[in-house]
C-alpha cells in the first residue's frame, strides 16, 4: 500500500537543490581532532549541569554534564582526553555559552568503557525512555528537542501515528538521505522501538522524492510484521516542517500555538531514529552525528561521521579546507541556517550540516520598497501575511504583529526568497520575535 | 521593473505605426515630466527602479496624439506628484500614478483629451497641434478628426468593424488601439509572475458577460462582448493599469473581487454615464476599495479559526 499520489501542502517554494554535491558520497568518518568543545546547551530546554572536574580524565561516552530537570538532556564526552577547562565559549548560536573542553587524547583508541547493552525487548516503555534520556538522545534534525519528552506524551493526548521524517527539503544537506540510504535497519528498529515506546501501530515515513535511492533502500527493508508504510512527497521547501509534513501525510491542521500531539501525531526525524536504534545497539550514548559539509566553498564537500563538539575549523580542515573564494559558513541549511563567524564554534548534537558559501552566493542584493505584488502571500505555507507583517516589522510596531498571527511563523524563509524587492522578510521576523520576547520578559 | 518597460515597447510601436511622430513625441513628453519630478523630489536612485519610466510610458498611451506636448508632461508631473511621491514614494501610493495623471488632464483639458484624430494621411503628419504652447489655444489644423469607435457607438449609434478595433486602425488615444498587441504583451508579463492574470481575466469575462447580455436586450443601441472588449482603453487599462501591484490586492480573491468591481464599472460609465469611455475612473474607483478588499480577503492561517483583522 504505497501512496503514489502527489503528496504536498499548499504553498512553497522550490529553491536550487544543490544536493548533488554531496548525494552519492557514502559517510565516512573523521579523525579526531585534537580538541572537542561540548557546550552545555546544545537542547530546546535548561542547559545541563557539568559533572566533572577540570583536570579529569574522562572515556569516551562518559556522562561529562547531566539533565539539569525534566526538558532538559545530559551531555557525554565524545573523544577519550582530559577536560582542561569548563567556561565559556564560542556557541554556534553567536553568543558565548559554557562549556566543558576535553583535549583528545593522542593515539587512544577511543574504545569505550565495556558496558552492558540492554535488550530493548524486555525493557518496558518507561525503561526504554530514560535510557533514551540517559544516553542525552535529542532531535537531530535541528531543533534539538529532547527525545525522552516527546516520547511520553501526556496521557489525554491520543497518539495514533508515528511520522517518520526524511524530507530533507533544505537544500544542500544529505544527511537524512545518506542515513536511510546506508542504514535503513537501523532507520527501522527505531521506529520498531519508538512505536513500542509510544503504543502505537501505525507508523508513515514520509521521503521527498529527490531520494529514489533512499526510498528503495527504506522500501526493501521494510518490517513485514508492523504497518509502516513509505511516502514519496513532492520536492518542495519545506516539505519537512512538522506542520507541511502532517497537512502532505495525514490532512490534519495542527492548531495555531499547538504541538502535532495535538492532533495525535508524533514526528521525528530520521537521524534521531536511527540514534535511538543505535543506543540500543551500542550501548553508546549520543556521541557523534552524521554531518554534511558541504558548499561550493570546501574543497571536498563530504558526508561525515563527526564527534560531537568537534570544531567547525577541524571540520573543514578534514575536507581539504575552503576555496580561495568561501565567505560565509553556514550551521544548518541555506534557507532557515544561521551563519557562524567563529571557527571554532563546534558541531552540536542539533547540527545537520554546515554549508560553506562562496562570494557569488552571499553577495546582498539591492533591496527596494515593497511593491505589493502579494508573491509572498502566495507562498507562505502557513498562509500568514508576510506583506503586512513586514511593513509593521520595518517600522518596528512589534506589538501589531502579534495579532496578526507573527507566533505562527516558523522563519521557514520562503517569502524572503520570493521577494522581488529582496526584502529579508523573514529576518525582520526573527528580530521582531526576539524583541517581543524580550519585552514580555521584562513586563 | 524594467522588463514590464520593455513589454510596452511593441505597444509603444503599434501606436508610432497608426499614428506618426506624434505619438513618440507625446509618450515622450509624459515620461519626461514623470522621470523629471521622480528625479527632483523622489528618493535617491529612485530612477533606477524604473517604475516613473513605466508610469511616463503608460500615461502617455493613455492620451490623444494630437495633445499639445506640455500637457502631456505636465500629466507626467502630476502624476509622480500628486499620484505617487506626496504619498510616500514606491509602494505606498493608492491610485495608479498615470492615471491619476490622466484624471487630472481630463478635468484640466477636456477639449484637448477628447479631440482624436482619424487614422490615415500622411504618415509623417503630427495628428494635431503639438507644439501649441502652454495655455495658449492649439492652432486649427488640417487633420482630420473624429469620433472614437465608443462615441461612434453612444452618440450616433454607429458599431464600427470589429477586424478594425483588433488591429487598432480606429480613433482613440495612442496606446488605446491595436487590442492584440497589448493581449501579446500581456500574456509574457503573466507568465514572467509580472503581473496577475486574474485581475484581467476577470475584467474580461464581466464585461463580455454584461456586455453580451445587453446587447442582447437592445443591439442597435449597445455593441457586442467583442465590440467592448476591443474598443476604448480596455486592454491597455485590463493588462496594464489595473495590474497595477503596488494600487490592486494583494490575495488572490481580492484580485478576482478587484476585477469584477473594474468590469461591471466599466459597463456602468460606458453605456449609462455621461462619458462614452470609462476604464480610467472604473480603476481609480476600484484602486480605492483596495485597502478593503485586502481587508476582507485575508487568508486564513493554518491551524486557525479566525481570519486576523488587520491593523
Amino acid at each position: 500500500m504505497i501512496d503514489q499520489g502527489n503528496l504536498e501542502f499548499r504553498h512553497g517554494v522550490h529553491p536550487p537543490e544543490l544536493k548533488e554535491l554531496t548525494a552519492r558520497l557514502p559517510i565516512r568518518r573523521m579523525p579526531y581532532p585534537t580538541e572537542v568543545v561540548l557546550p552545555l546547551s546544545q537542547h530546546t530546554g535548561k542547559p545541563a549541569k557539568p559533572i566533572v572536574r577540570v583536570g579529569d580524565r574522562v572515556e569516551r561516552g562518559d556522562k561529562v554534564a547531566e539533565a539539569d530537570g525534566y526538558v532538559s538532556s545530559p551531555v557525554h564526552a565524545s573523544a577519550a582526553g582530559t577536560v582542561t577547562d569548563i567556561g565559556l565559549w564560542a556557541h554556534p548560536n553567536g553568543s558565548y555559552s559554557e562549556a566543558v573542553r576535553i583535549t583528545v587524547e593522542p593515539f587512544s583508541a577511543q574504545a569505550t568503557r565495556p558496558r552492558i547493552v540492554p535488550d530493548w525487548h524486555d525493557l518496558s516503555a518507561k525503561e526504554i525512555i530514560s535510557a533514551v534520556q540517559d544516553a542525552g538522545v535529542v532531535g537531530l534534525g535541528g531543533a534539538a528537542f529532547p527525545t525522552h519528552v516527546k516520547l511520553s506524551p501526556p496521557k489525554e493526548a491520543k497518539i495514533d501515528v508515528l511520522l517518520i521524517n526524511g524530507c530533507e527539503c533544505e537544500p544542500y544537506l544529505t544527511t537524512d538521505h545518506r542515513t536511510m540510504a546506508e542504514y535503513p535497519k537501523r532507520v527501522h528498529l527505531g521506529i520498531r522501538i519508538m512505536m513500542r515506546c509510544l503504543g502505537v501501530d501505525r507508523a508513515m515515513i514520509g521521503i521527498e522524492k529527490n531520494k529514489p535511492d533512499a526510498i528503495e533502500a527504506i522500501k526493501a527493508t521494510l518490517p513485514t510484521d508492523l504497518d509502516v508504510t513509505v511516502h514519496p512527497l513532492t520536492v518542495k521547501y519545506p516539505q519537512g516542517a512538522e506542520k507541511m509534513l502532517i497537512k502532505a501525510l495525514l490532512d490534519r491542521e495542527v492548531p495555531s500555538g499547538k504541538l502535532p500531539l495535538h492532533v495525535g501525531v508524533i514526528v521525528q526525524n530520521v537521524a534521531s531514529v536511527a540514534t535511538i536504534a543505535e543506543v540500543f545497539e551500542t550501548g553508546l550514548p549520543l556521541v557523534e552525528r552524521i554531518v554534511t559539509l558541504t558548499g561550493r566553498g570546501v574543497q571536498r564537500p563530504s558526508n561525515l561521521i563527526v564527534p560531537v563538539g568537534t570544531k567547525v575549523r577541524d571540520l573543514i580542515d578534514a575536507c581539504g579546507g575552503l576555496t580561495p573564494d568561501a565567505r560565509e559558513i553556514v550551521f544548518g541549511g541555506p534557507m532557515m541556517g544561521a551563519s557562524v563567524a567563529n571557527l571554532d564554534a563546534p558541531v552540536l548534537k542539533g547540527t545537520t550540516g554546515v554549508v560553506v558559501l562562496t562570494d557569488a552566493e552571499c553577495t546582498p542584493p539591492e533591496t527596494y520598497p515593497c511593491i505589493r505584488c502579494g508573491h509572498c502571500l502566495d507562498t507562505c505555507p502557513v498562509f500568514l501575511n508576510p506583506q503586512l507583517l513586514g511593513s509593521l516589522a520595518k517600522v518596528g510596531r512589534y506589538e501589531e504583529m502579534e495579532p496578526n498571527h507573527l507566533a505562527d511563523c516558523m522563519l521557514c524563509g520562503c517569502c524572503s526568497y520570493v521577494c522581488p524587492s529582496n526584502i529579508p522578510l523573514s529576518q525582520l521576523f526573527q528580530v521582531a520575535k526576539v524583541a517581543l520576547s524580550k519585552q514580555k520578559r521584562a513586563a | 521593473m524594467w522588463s514590464v518597460v520593455g513589454s510596452l515597447v511593441p505597444v509603444v510601436a503599434g501606436s508610432i505605426y497608426f499614428f506618426g511622430p506624434s505619438a513618440l513625441l507625446v509618450i515622450f513628453a509624459a515620461s519626461a515630466g514623470a522621470l523629471l519630478i521622480e528625479r527632483l523630489f523622489g528618493p535617491k536612485n529612485a530612477i533606477g527602479d524604473g517604475s516613473a519610466a513605466i508610469t511616463g510610458v503608460l500615461l502617455g498611451l493613455t492620451l490623444p496624439p494630437g495633445v499639445p506636448l506640455w500637457m502631456a508632461f505636465l500629466g507626467g508631473v502630476f502624476g509622480i506628484a500628486f499620484g505617487k511621491l506626496i504619498f510616500g514614494g514606491l509602494g505606498q501610493n493608492i491610485f495608479n500614478p498615470a492615471l491619476l495623471g490622466r484624471a487630472f488632464l481630463q478635468a484640466a483639458f477636456p477639449v484637448a483629451m477628447t479631440t482624436f484624430s482619424t487614422p490615415g494621411g500622411s504618415w509623417w503628419a503630427l495628428r494635431g497641434d503639438n507644439f501649441a504652447l502652454p495655455l495658449m489655444s492649439a492652432a486649427p489644423t488640417d487633420v482630420i478628426t473624429g469620433a472614437t469607435p465608443l462615441g461612434l457607438m453612444k452618440f450616433e449609434q454607429t458599431g464600427t468593424d470589429l477586424s478594425n478595433l483588433v488591429l487598432g486602425s480606429t480613433g482613440g488615444s495612442l496606446g488605446e488601439t491595436s487590442g492584440i498587441v497589448i493581449l501579446v504583451c500581456g500574456a509574457y508579463l503573466a507568465v514572467r509572475n509580472y503581473l496577475d492574470w486574474r485581475i484581467p481575466a476577470s475584467i474580461f469575462i464581466t464585461v463580455a458577460l454584461l456586455g453580451g447580455v445587453i446587447h442582447l436586450i437592445d443591439p442597435v443601441r449597445y455593441g457586442g462582448s467583442l465590440f467592448m472588449l476591443f474598443s476604448g482603453g480596455l486592454m491597455l487599462g485590463a493588462v496594464y493599469m489595473a495590474t497595477d501591484m503596488v494600487t490592486s490586492p494583494v490575495t488572490k480573491v481580492g484580485s478576482w473581487i478587484f476585477g469584477f468591481g473594474i468590469g461591471f464599472l466599466i459597463v456602468v460609465i460606458r453605456l449609462w454615464g455621461g462619458l462614452n469611455e470609462g476604464v480610467m475612473y472604473a480603476i481609480l474607483l476600484m484602486n480605492a476599495l483596495v485597502p478593503f478588499i485586502n481587508r476582507a480577503t485575508q487568508p486564513r492561517v493554518l491551524g486557525s479559526r479566525t481570519v486576523r483583522v488587520m491593523t
